[in-house]
């Protein structure tokens, strides 16, 4: 069954690259999780029974160790993805402020995407850039000295109100 | 790679170098604001200036007043740009040309630089992070090439115990003592482990080393698999860092290349390889315990100690587990003598602590000063007070595992004993300031929600008491509470503290402890009167309509 998945769809034939290159070491199970996640956008289920029978794991075992850590998702992402960091330098400079604009304009709630598919609202523990702060992560780049209004700018292309 | 080898990559180095360099900062903080595009203009100036032959540009690591960035400094003592954007650089290419500049600049002579002390930040903001020829031309890797040939394993370890390092990831155990425990556990496999699972919500403090001088932590690592046996490190980097992790892949690569990492490092019999473990976003695995599970490829939940990681740890096997910083501080020590760093510092605590300047403060950015330097010189010298005319009102140190110290201790000196009889803790080295505006309650809540999150569940008191804290703190701050919750929350820090199995829990009632000690009168003018409460007849408030996670 698993062969026949890995030939359907590329993204396997990759992940099966890595997990051989790591010699199907079951302590390679987080960084084989990464790798997946990077190639799929999320860990569905078929993903996390892939990469069980790869390391010859038990799947309670992986399914275990994606919820375990924060940075794993078993739900798809948006298209775009804003973040939000409530580490205390922002929390203090006024983050959770630029959340509660972001969920009321969007009629989310933190961790949920929108029903279009195409914001994915998150909050981060903090991403190190207390200097910077308060920062708001937006696709992938970091984006300093935010403020409800400067985030709602950019969050207004993703999301009509 | 011979120490003739290395003299050679050095003098080519310094030979290559041309007149003036214009030094980029690459951390990430500068980076978010586009400094690799300022980088490329500069270049693209230099050259339509006809000064490509004399000026050349370089990215570097943190150049620390990351309030100001990005930041551009003309070497050796020139110039510090701030707020540079791409268009200045026709402007600070014209400045070196003789020409006046009228860009913002800050002064490299404030308090805020010259108060530093710079040990592990040395080479931060100087060098080139991704070359490791420009770490060379500082004198590295000569530090483990002396270990290698002029010490004994039991030489290296003699030396850090008389330099009086202590861990730098916030308990202060003594490095020394610690690989020497190592050193002697019995076993033929040994391994190393850098954390650089920098958790604490508030602290940059690894990230910017890891980014900024990654073979720092190398050569520390390689001394100390050198020093207790070991022929494995890992270095455990959180995934949220993807540019540190970028540049330890980077240095990894290339030391390896030299001939620095691998088997038979400086043609000794010593072999030492480093692999890269990426977290997954856990709190908790900054926990020693729990950090070896998730290297391990596991939940990353702790365990109960002894055995101690010295005797069995990773695998079973004795492991040595030490933060980023007191890794950076090894070859320094190794180079200056252990006397020159015992002479820096307080007499428990030695040498110099890197802190996190963040929060309501004028300058935040990476700093670095002596041990017992007053808490004051730091907040208000060097950082420039609070904002906008306001007034400090406390300090945070530690993170959710600390305190907050209130405006009339500041005159404080920073080490780790001061810090504790003031019901905080030295930490990693976040310090967060906060001005009259903060509500301390509401900042104890707010870091009792980080540890209820981050609880990783294994043991009840903390799973079920977090929650439990949270709870009443919530109703603190919604102005339903009576005294009786607060006793209640009172007992429960003391009931979290003494049972949880780990660090995390036992030190999460710490924000409140520390809050409540000098801010009392913050929670109880919260607090409604008995009378008022329609609970208060007999039943127990605190009983919380949010099922405990049990």
């Amino acid at each position: 069954m698993y062969q026949s998945i890995s030939a359907s769809d590329k993204r396997f034939k990759i992940l099966e690259a890595h997990i051989k290159k790591s010699q199907h070491r079951q302590d390679a199970l987080i960084e084989m999780l990464h790798k997946a996640q990077e190639l799929f956008g999320f860990l569905g289920n078929d993903v996390l029974r892939y990469v069980a029978w790869q390391l010859k794991l038990p799947a309670s075992r992986v399914y275990g160790v994606a919820t375990f850590y924060h940075f794993f998702t078993l739900k798809p992402q948006g298209a775009h993805t804003c973040v939000v960091c409530l580490g205390t330098a922002c929390y203090v400079k006024g983050a959770n402020q630029i959340l509660a604009a972001v969920e009321e304009h969007a009629h989310i709630k933190a961790g949920d995407t929108t029903p279009d598919r195409q914001l994915s609202l998150l909050t981060a523990r903090c991403i190190g850039a207390c200097g910077i702060a308060p920062a708001v992560v937006y696709d992938d780049v970091v984006t300093p000295r935010q403020t409800p209004e400067s985030t709602l700018q950019h969050v207004r292309k993703w999301v009509a109100p | 790679m011979t120490h003739a080898d290395l003299q050679q990559i050095k003098e080519r180095e310094l030979a290559g170098r041309k007149k003036m360099v214009l030094r980029c900062c690459m951390a990430a903080g500068c980076m978010s604001l586009d400094s690799k595009g300022i980088k490329e203009r500069l270049e693209k100036a230099l050259a339509e200036a006809g000064l490509h032959n004399d000026v050349e540009v370089i990215g570097v690591g943190c150049m620390k007043l990351c309030c100001a960035g990005p930041l551009v400094q003309a070497d050796p003592d020139g110039p510090l740009y701030t707020n540079v954007t791409a268009e200045n650089a026709p402007s600070i290419i014209a400045a070196i040309k003789g020409g006046r500049s009228a860009l913002e600049q800050a002064d490299p002579q404030s308090p805020f630089f010259t108060q530093q002390q710079s040990i592990v930040l040395a080479n931060s903001g100087l060098i080139d992070p991704e070359r490791i020829e420009a770490y060379i031309a500082v004198d590295g890797y000569t530090a483990l090439l002396n270990a290698l040939t002029e010490l004994d394993p039991k030489g290296v370890v003699e030396t850090l115990v008389s330099s009086g390092l202590r861990g730098r990831g916030g308990a202060g155990f003594p490095t020394g003592l610690k690989w020497g425990t190592v050193a002697k556990s019995p076993g033929a496999k040994k391994y190393i482990i850098c954390n650089a699972d920098e958790g604490d919500p508030g602290a940059f403090m690894d990230r910017s080393v890891l980014e900024s001088d990654p073979h720092s932590i190398l050569e520390g690592m390689a001394i100390a698999a050198y020093a207790v046996g070991a022929d494995q490190g890992f270095i455990y980097v959180r995934a949220e860092y993807p540019l540190a992790i970028s540049r330890l892949q980077t240095a990894i690569k290339q030391a390896k290349r030299l001939g620095i990492l691998g088997s038979g490092i400086f043609e000794s019999p010593f072999n030492f390889n480093i692999d890269l473990r990426i977290g997954a976003g856990a709190f908790v695995c900054g926990e020693e315990t729990a950090l070896m599970a998730s290297v391990e490829g596991k939940r990353g939940t702790p365990r109960p100690r002894p055995p101690f990681p010295a005797e069995s740890g990773l695998w079973g096997c004795p492991t040595l587990i030490n933060n980023v910083e007191t890794l950076a501080n090894i070859a320094p020590i190794l180079r200056h003598g252990a006397e020159w760093f015992a002479g820096i510092g307080t007499l428990r605590s030695k040498g110099t602590k890197v802190f996190a300047l963040a929060g309501k403060i004028q300058n935040t950015g990476l700093i670095e000063v002596p041990m017992g330097t007053p808490l004051r010189t730091i907040v208000e010298t060097m950082g420039g007070g609070a904002p906008d005319g306001r007034q400090i009102k406390a300090v945070q140190t530690g993170g959710p595992s600390g305190g907050c110290i209130p405006a009339q201790h500041l005159d404080i000196p920073v080490d780790y004993e001061s810090l504790t009889t003031l019901g905080s803790i030295m930490g990693s080295g976040g310090m967060i300031v906060m001005d009259d505006s903060t509500r301390m309650v509401d900042v104890a809540r707010f870091f009792m929600e980080f540890c209820m999150d981050e609880s990783c569940g294994k043991c009840i008191p903390c799973r079920a008491g977090t929650v439990q804290m949270h709870h009443l703190l919530e109703k603190i701050l919604a102005r339903k509470a009576t005294a009786r919750d607060l006793a209640k929350l009172e007992d429960l820090c003391d009931m979290v503290k003494h049972t949880s199995l780990c660090g995390l829990g036992q030190t999460a009632p710490n924000p409140v402890v520390s809050t409540l000690r000098f801010f009392r009168h913050e929670y109880e003018e919260l607090l409604q009167d008995e009378a008022a409460d329609p609970n208060a007849a007999g039943h127990d408030t605190a009983a919380s309509p949010v099922t405990p996670a049990i």
